[in-house]
């Protein structure tokens, strides 16, 4: 962990992190374990590895403020504040779900706490969470959209499309990019023109900065003032966040492609244990009031899962809902 | 370029069009016009339909936006999520193939994706047609693969005053519309709308009442349909024209009525015949009415290529007058 010189939050948000990384990790450790079981069926893009980014990044935000995230995005939403038990409850594909079990997991879906679109298409997050960040400044509200995605979304058009138009009109949104090495099965060198992704904001005019996604006192700094500026109508900002995924791209994944050593070695710098000892041996919390933070979050996870697979799975008459406003035609024949 | 109604007896789509973004942007603050070229610093669009909009209110409520068609897009889904009734115009239909991501994943998908929580109240303004050699890349209408889409309303006026209606309706509509312009008929006068009044989605126009054979029609080729029934009316043939206005979703229960009486059907479209909407209306009537028809049902569209650009090509391509009153012939026996 880095020990710089730059001021360290305060200590309610210091813990408050390592309250949200905890949940993902935990979370995803649960979720393994019940796909692994048979309980869930559902394709699953694990986070795991990636949790300082939206822990440290959430920290700065409200429910008001706006996220849009991706297929692997589940470490957004639960750092956002998505209830746990709606989130399992949708990826059982249950009627008591975010989406009432019609979007999955790769479209959680919850404007409560701001998560306004999840997208399975690599690089759409961005030019949407313009929309979000268009309709505040045109309304003159003080809310910040963050737009998540991962290396490989720099290189298809709606990144560059959306990070042009965002600074040509000053919008108040964060592009966080969540570089894990590897886009699907391919390593970024392979596919990616630019030294470093945060390079590509200078050709759109907006600050770039690259940081170690998996330092919370640096990621929470970067976050937390491109965040400010934004907010403050000072405009776009995209941040290259330095991660590593720990379980390949889809649950299943054997990283046949992984140079050998490359996970291991990352896993053995897993960054949730690391906050947590920075966290006891610089005095910031006790042994104690972590392991209550991690047992709150272990009764929780046991709540969700039972509420997710006692629930019904959807009316069939979903189906044919929501396809248009209710009261519109919603199909086209009989 | 706001049109004082009393003064003019003609109006064309333009004008049309024109008048019914300013009546709603001056309804409701929400509505917010994204586009190329569309402020009036770049002349108010391309062929001027939003011509005084940003003048009267505002660079903010009216963007004039990189030539980066997702972006566009992209942002119109935003800001409707939220609240918001963008109107986005992607210039020429051809382009919204660069944006078919954002419109048929996520704009089309929103609500039912989200379980009912997020909705997508845009229209997205585009112009198409052949006419003007364009060629291959600039006048094709692709109504097929929206109308194919779940979620997406398509929209197709064939005259000013149904443009006018049926632009304030898809505003106000709480679902994604394609509203389809035809290029070539921009400047063609027709009757002034009635101010406010506004045409309800999903709903045909009987636009021509006859007895003899139906022709179901949209767009520009409605004219072609309404030229062709003047002509067969002087030898005693009565068709009936059902104006679909909107593509999808499609008023079968006024097609399958008319059919029903008429028991003759032709379909006539600009877009490509194979795989068109022809193709499921006819369907459609097949399915319903097989036993009652007198005929085949027949379909009328323009020939399985791309647009062509020499204009005896052209002029070939689409859906001729002769093509047209040779099927309502072949239904007559």
């Amino acid at each position: 962990m880095s020990n710089s010189t730059r001021s360290v939050p305060a200590r309610s948000t210091l813990i408050e992190m390592y309250r949200r990384m905890a949940l993902i990790k935990l979370n995803d450790e649960r979720f393994r374990a019940v796909i692994k079981a048979g309980k869930i069926v559902a394709p699953y893009y694990s986070p795991r590895g990636q949790e300082v980014i939206p822990a440290a990044v959430s920290v700065s935000l409200s429910d008001t403020d706006y996220i849009c995230t991706i297929y692997r995005g589940i470490h957004d939403m639960l750092a956002k504040g998505l209830p746990v038990k709606l989130l399992w409850a949708e990826i059982a594909g249950r009627a008591t779900g975010t989406c009432k079990g019609k979007g999955g997991p790769m479209h959680v879906t919850h404007p409560a706490t701001g998560i306004m679109v999840t997208t399975g298409v690599v690089g759409s997050s961005l030019p949407i969470a313009n929309g979000l960040a268009l309709a505040t400044q045109i309304r003159g509200e003080k809310r910040v959209t963050i737009a998540y995605f991962g290396d490989g979304a720099s290189n298809i058009g709606a990144f560059h499309e959306a990070l042009n138009m965002a600074s040509i009109w000053k919008l108040p949104v964060v592009f966080v990019c969540q570089n894990n090495r590897y886009g699907e099965h391919t390593r970024y060198e392979v596919t990616t023109s630019a030294r470093q992704i945060a390079d590509r904001a200078a050709g759109y005019g907006m600050p770039g900065v690259r940081v170690d996604g998996n330092d919370p006192l640096a990621m929470h700094a970067a976050a937390k003032e491109a965040i400010d500026r934004a907010r403050d109508g000072g405009g776009p900002a995209l941040i290259e966040a330095m991660t590593f995924r720990f379980h390949g791209h889809v649950f299943g994944d054997m990283d046949g492609y992984m140079k050998k050593g490359e996970k291991e070695e990352a896993m053995a710098r897993d960054p949730v244990p690391a906050w947590r000892n920075w966290l006891l041996e610089n005095g910031h919390a006790s042994e104690g009031e972590l392991q209550q933070i991690e047992a709150s979050i272990q009764r929780e996870l046991d709540a969700a899962v039972e509420f997710a697979l006692a629930s019904p799975e959807p009316d069939l008459s979903e189906l044919m809902t929501d396809v248009f406003a209710p009261g519109a035609a919603q199909e086209q024949a009989a | 370029m706001s049109v004082p109604q009393a003064r003019i007896a003609q109006m064309n789509s333009i004008q049309a069009i024109n008048l019914a973004l300013d009546e709603a942007m001056g309804l409701d603050s929400n509505v917010i016009l994204l586009g190329e070229d569309i402020a009036d610093e770049e002349e108010g669009g391309v062929v001027g339909v939003t011509r005084g909009l940003s003048t009267k209110y505002g660079k903010s409520r009216v963007r004039t936006t990189p030539i980066s068609e997702q972006a566009i897009i992209g942002a119109a889904i935003g800001a409707a999520i939220v609240g918001m009734r963008p109107v986005a115009e992607i210039m020429l239909m051809n382009f919204t193939a660069v944006a078919m991501d954002m419109i048929v994943n996520h704009a089309a998908k929103l609500r039912f994706m989200s379980g009912g929580q997020t909705h997508v109240p845009l229209t997205i303004r585009t112009m198409t047609g052949a006419g003007f050699g364009t060629g291959g890349q600039h006048a094709d209408y692709l109504e097929a693969w929206f109308a194919h889409t779940a979620g997406i309303k398509v929209v197709a006026p064939s005259s000013p005053a149904d443009a006018y209606g049926l632009m304030l309706s898809c505003v106000f509509d709480d679902d994604p519309c394609l509203f389809i312009e035809n290029m070539p008929t921009y400047w063609k006068p027709g009757t002034p709308p009635e101010p406010g009044r506004r045409i309800p989605l999903g709903k045909a126009n009987i636009a021509r009442a006859g007895k003899d054979v139906t022709l179901v029609s949209y767009s520009r080729t409605v004219g072609d349909c309404m030229m062709t029934a003047d002509k067969l009316s002087k030898e005693g043939i009565d068709c009936e024209v059902v104006d679909l206005r909107t593509v999808a979703p499609w008023d079968a229960e006024s097609v399958l009525k008319s059919v029903a009486r008429t028991r003759r059907a032709v379909i006539v479209h600009e877009a490509v015949k194979p795989f068109g909407v022809g193709a499921e209306i006819a369907s459609r009537i097949n399915e319903e009415l097989f036993g009652q028809l007198a005929a085949p049902v027949r379909r009328v569209g323009a020939h399985h290529t791309p647009v062509p650009f020499a204009k005896k090509l052209e002029t070939e391509f689409v859906p001729t007058l002769a093509r047209i009153e040779s099927a309502v012939r072949a239904t007559l026996g």
